[in-house]
């Protein structure tokens, strides 16, 4: 058992640290100009990516459900947030007419992300419900439904902008608010399942009759799955409403759910890190088809348009799948993630 | 208290079909009774009967005098009746070890249940929730450093020590039956119920595994109820069998009066000359 400063880790202290490190490195690069701003905003979104696609992990990875309409968590999320803060306490993140930063602003800021994952939650409680009865694909069919309901009902309601989706939320996320509420968002899910609870989920995965009948409540378990995953999802829909101010219906579509899922794939079902890299991995790749594809076209004198670029993405997709399908991590575990007193005993390491 | 478990006049139909008619069983603490019958007989749906994956259709069924119908099958567990699978139902992906683990969960989060007599350590065991595992405070690693221990303790118990950090779908067979008896074994159950321990298993394991069933009994001082196909070991270990057949008690007693029962003889032929599919 390794030494414990306050509830942390060696191990975990290590992980913090490093994380820091990066983001100082981060920072440092973006103030001496090697990273642009908009390098700096694609991470900023693989952040925000890596809360979507571990907290799905948690649903689609750890307990074996199978989810894929989790972006309706994050817009549930991110229109009760940007509510809040733009159309109820209507705060900004600077003092008006100043450059001092509004602190009342971030407290409420602060407490309308977590009222978005609060409610996002209770939505996840309910989805819950369906998952009872419901397995694999038929469940699929009902959270693919539950997460176009809710993106209709938004573009329905007129006071958060109907259509128009709702426009001037304050811009309180930048990157090291992201940054330490994606690590704490990561830590409570990995604390999560490398615990009791935690293994709980995956024997419901691996067999739940077996599961129920070594005495797990797989009921409770099943919808705390969906509950903590939509409260991280939920969190995740806010913080990237006050990155790009605008929350519309459009943005919490099929397409970025199924995007978050093949992330949770891709990475590796019941992998905090592989949803942590390729989170990563897929937004650069995503944005950097952008620049690279028409930087090719010009090499080999053809003109290749942008509208070229989600054939070459799901085209790597599909090779990434037929040549991996460990795929990135399987089921393993960076060794900063494991807890000490774990090492030897889960098949984690 | 004599009667650890009993079923009185369970009855149960899958729509029209009488799948168990009509049963009766009073389990002694302590003993070691067999169920027998052909193919399609409704043993193992007895076994579902118990562990509430079917609620029966009339009778009975009481643990220690408290009746269990209508309990779900993780509060029956609780209560204290474990079983392993006929077709193994095995956590695969995950390590022996946790597949152990995963058993002691329920009594996280709860400081005493009833079906813990026998093992004083686990009502110790000290209580944790959600929010204790996303801190991790110290209560919440003390009960997992228990539980840790408790189950490397039971699989030294059941020789499996030498492969609790292997992934359990890589284990050979015979330790895949002895890791589910294992698993449920760290339950702590009162009643545990067996369904046919032996299939697929050679000559040599399956003596092995006659002696496991004994030493679980004598050691843990559980009350075994078992289906088994093997005559050997059904009346090598059984000290009571019950024979059904169409879910109808055909004979019952001790072992050397079933196996010389020609109603039970004439049902065990009957099947090999294909009167049941």
């Amino acid at each position: 058992m390794g030494k414990k400063i306050f509830f942390i880790s060696r191990r975990m202290l290590l992980f913090v640290a490093g994380a820091l490190g990066m983001l100082l490195l981060v920072l440092f690069f973006n103030a001496t100009g090697i990273f642009t701003d908009y390098i700096v905003q694609i991470i900023n979104i693989s952040l925000i990516n890596v809360i979507l696609a571990v907290s799905l992990n948690l649903i689609n990875g750890f307990t074996g459900q199978f989810s894929i309409g989790h972006m309706g968590f994050a817009a549930v999320g991110a229109y009760t947030s940007a509510t809040v803060t733009t159309l109820i306490a209507k705060v900004t993140p600077r003092l008006p007419y100043t450059e001092f930063i509004n602190i009342n602003g971030y407290i409420v800021f602060i407490l309308a992300l977590l009222l978005g994952g609060i409610v996002a939650a209770g939505i996840g409680f309910l989805i819950g419900f369906p998952s009872l009865r419901l397995k694999g694909d038929y469940l699929a069919i009902i959270t693919l439904g539950f997460g176009e309901i809710i993106r209709t009902i938004f573009n329905n309601i007129d006071y958060v902008g109907g259509p128009r989706g709702l426009l001037g939320i304050p811009k309180f996320s930048n990157l090291i608010m992201i940054f330490v509420i994606t690590l704490l968002s990561v830590i409570a899910i990995r604390n999560l399942v490398f615990s009791t609870h935690g293994r709980a989920l995956l024997s419901i995965r691996e067999n739940e009759l077996a599961s129920e009948l070594v005495g797990v409540n797989t009921v409770r378990y099943k919808i705390t799955a969906f509950t903590i995953g939509a409260f991280f999802a939920g969190i995740a829909g806010g913080l990237q409403a006050h990155l790009l101010q605008i929350a519309h219906p459009t943005q919490y579509g099929f397409l970025y759910s199924i995007l978050v899922l093949i992330m949770v794939y891709a990475g590796g079902m019941g992998s905090i890190t592989g949803s942590i890299i390729a989170a990563f991995a897929l937004t650069f790749l995503s944005e950097g088809l952008r620049t690279a594809l028409p930087g090719l076209g010009d090499l080999m004198h053809v003109k290749i348009g942008d509208e070229w670029r989600m054939v070459v993405y799901s085209l790597l997709l599909i090779i990434i799948m037929l040549f991996r399908t460990e795929v990135l991590m399987g089921m393993r575990e960076m060794k900063l993630l494991v807890p000490e007193e774990e090492e030897h005993h889960g098949q984690h390491a | 208290m004599d009667s650890m478990l009993s079923l009185e006049k369970v009855t149960h139909y899958f729509g029209g079909l009488k799948a168990v008619s009509n049963f009766n069983l009073e389990l002694p603490d302590g003993a070691l009774y067999g169920l027998i019958g052909p193919n399609g007989a409704g043993k193992t749906t007895i076994f579902n009967l118990i562990t509430g994956i079917y609620t029966p259709t009339e009778g009975s069924i009481k643990l220690m005098n408290e009746s269990i119908i209508r309990k779900k099958p993780y509060q029956i567990v609780h209560m204290g009746i474990a079983r392993t699978f006929q077709n193994l139902r095995i956590f695969g992906s995950l390590s022996v070890l946790d597949n152990i683990r995963i058993s002691r969960h329920y009594t996280v989060g709860k400081s005493k249940h009833t079906g813990n007599r026998k093992h004083k350590e686990s009502s110790d065991l000290v209580q944790t929730n959600l929010f204790d595992s996303f801190f991790r405070t110290r209560n919440y690693l003390k009960a997992e450093r228990q539980i840790t221990d408790e189950a490397i303790d039971l699989l030294k118990l059941i020789k499996l020590d030498d492969v609790m950090h292997e992934q359990a779908k890589s284990l050979p067979y015979g330790k895949l039956r002895k890791l589910e008896i294992a698993r449920a074994l760290a339950t702590h159950p009162s009643v545990l119920l067996l369904d046919e321990p032996a299939a697929g298993m050679n000559p040599a394991e399956i003596g092995e595994l006659m002696d496991l069933i004994h030493f679980i009994r004598d050691n843990f001082k559980i009350t075994i109820l078992l289906i088994e196909h093997h005559m050997k070991v059904v009346m090598g270990i059984c000290e009571y069998i019950k024979v059904i057949d169409f879910g109808e008690t055909i004979a019952e007693g001790k072992p050397v009066e079933v196996a010389n029962n020609p109603r039970v003889i004439e049902a065990y032929l009957g099947k090999e000359e294909g009167k049941c599919s």
